[in-house]
């Protein structure tokens, strides 16, 4: 794998390497969105375009509105009582808010920040999602689990043990698992909410790896509170706060010369 | 202040440091050359190793920053800024050796041509290293782009030089070692100026976080 990725490397263009990309694709677009927790506005007229098959971060202080932006990519949001959305989310230029909200969760998965695997065997997890969606003869459904598992980077670890419960895997394992499970169904975006901030650094590297990977055939988006993640995994960051998006940018524009001074301020640790 | 931005403040400190050593060769250097001062040129040979010694410092000191801190943005082009000034001062360090050296040989020789030529493109080398040091101290992207502007008068002095001492050189064959000499001072001194340019392009980078190196219309 390291050394495709190698390989692959060689052909990017190392002299524009910080420079926005023009032609790549806009998986999902926020126009002018304002979010409401009753009266409070946790997010101020949010425009962007995510890139198709690439990784976006977004970073910020706590209570900046990040993972509440996260949520609304995919109506995770609603289930929030007396919240409010204006404004419009596309994927694939269809509004989300006209299509089932069964099929933007299918298509646009997400991974939390704590692990949160079914209390289910290993296998169940992650057949969990097709069965539910009732496509899969039994054999297929075997297949998708062990392709899900591989694409995870778990299938090793696991394959002799799938109808063990999810609960004997450690940490970093059951976060990979939940991947697992959200990859299963073949969401063309995942969402991602500080999915190692309870993993030591073996798992965060195994996860960061695999974000590596699975961009070449999923449209990636991370929140996390750690800089130094985004800076390696993130093609794209944006800087979120009090509700407002910043700054977007190519990561190492982010990191290396914000335009913003409050980006500065913050990636530098200077902030407040 | 942050414990970080304390050993910030320490690595330009220790930079300074280098650079006024530097600037102290290069004086003594040109003094050696164009006073025929002795004394200046073997000062310049007894502080070369301390300048190295700081080059290794600094280095060992910004390497663990990087590692340590993980610095972003203006930090992180501080520091990268740093290394790469500081390897252009050791480099100017040697170059000064290599004019004291010269002036070592030409305190021997007769004086084939009054010196003012070599004045003048000194004064103008040490302006620009003055300048591009303070450019990066004060992080002022006006005075780093003034640098890179007057390497181009350096290097047409340099050429104008070339030509009056070969024309020397032809007259009489008595010149060529004296002319070989001041021909080696020339360059060397418009090799300092061509780190100046780098160290006002690491300046220029600092401040505005662009590189401008090999891009004649991003200088200006």
């Amino acid at each position: 794998m390291r050394t495709n990725t190698a390989l692959r490397n060689l052909d990017m263009p190392m002299a524009g390497y910080d420079k926005p990309e023009s032609r790549a694709a806009c998986k999902i677009s926020a126009t002018n969105l304002n979010f409401y927790y009753g009266s409070f506005q946790a997010l101020h007229g949010i425009s962007i375009d995510v890139y198709a098959n690439r990784v976006t971060a977004f970073i910020g202080p706590s209570g900046c509105g990040k993972s509440t932006f996260l949520r609304t990519l995919n109506r995770m949001n609603e289930t929030v009582r007396s919240s409010r959305l204006e404004g419009k989310v596309r994927l694939d230029g269809e509004d989300i808010h006209e299509l089932e909200v069964s099929e933007v969760r299918r298509r646009v998965g997400m991974v939390f920040q704590k692990s949160n695997p079914f209390p289910k065997s290993i296998f169940e997890n992650v057949a969990y999602g097709p069965r539910v969606n009732g496509y899969e003869s039994k054999s297929a459904l075997r297949d998708t689990v062990e392709q899900s598992l591989r694409r995870a980077a778990l299938w090793e670890e696991v394959k002799g043990k799938l109808h063990d419960s999810a609960y004997s895997l450690s940490g970093g394992q059951q976060q990979r698992l939940c991947i697992a499970r959200a990859l299963a169904v073949d969401p063309e975006v995942l969402l991602l909410d500080e999915p190692c901030s309870a993993l030591d650094p073996i798992a965060t590297a195994k996860i960061e790896d695999l974000i590596f990977r699975l961009k070449d055939s999923c449209t990636i988006v991370i929140v996390t509170h750690n800089m130094q993640q985004a800076a390696r995994v993130a093609d794209y960051t944006g800087f979120f706060l009090l509700g407002r998006l910043i700054e977007f940018d190519s990561t190492t524009s982010i990191f290396k010369a914000p335009a913003r001074k409050e980006t500065e301020d913050y990636v530098t640790g200077r902030f407040g | 202040m942050r414990h970080f931005v304390e050993e910030l403040e320490q690595l330009k400190a220790k930079l300074l440091q280098m650079s006024s050593l530097v600037e102290a060769a290069i004086q003594r250097s040109i003094s050696a050359a164009v006073q025929k001062d002795r004394s200046a040129a073997e000062e310049v040979f007894r502080n070369e190793a301390r300048i190295n010694q700081i080059e290794i410092e600094i280095d060992e000191f910004a390497i663990s920053l990087l590692v340590r801190q993980q610095p972003m943005a203006a930090d992180l082009r501080l520091i990268v800024a740093a290394l790469k000034i500081n390897t252009d001062l050791e480099r100017m360090g040697d170059l000064s050796v290599n004019i004291a050296e010269r002036a070592m040989s030409l305190i021997e020789e007769p004086i084939i041509k009054p010196m003012i030529d070599i004045p003048h493109i000194a004064g103008l080398v040490q302006s620009m290293v003055r300048k591009s040091l303070d450019a990066f101290v004060t992080r002022d992207a006006e005075l780093a782009r003034s640098v890179l502007a007057s390497d181009d008068a350096v290097d047409s002095l340099r050429t104008a030089c070339y030509h009056e001492l070969v024309s020397f050189m032809e007259k009489d064959p008595q010149n060529i070692k004296p002319a070989l000499d001041l021909l080696a001072v020339i360059r060397n001194l418009e090799r300092l100026a061509d780190h100046s340019t780098n160290i006002a392009e690491d300046a220029l980078f600092l401040v505005k976080g662009i590189d401008v190196r090999h891009h004649a219309e991003a200088r200006k």
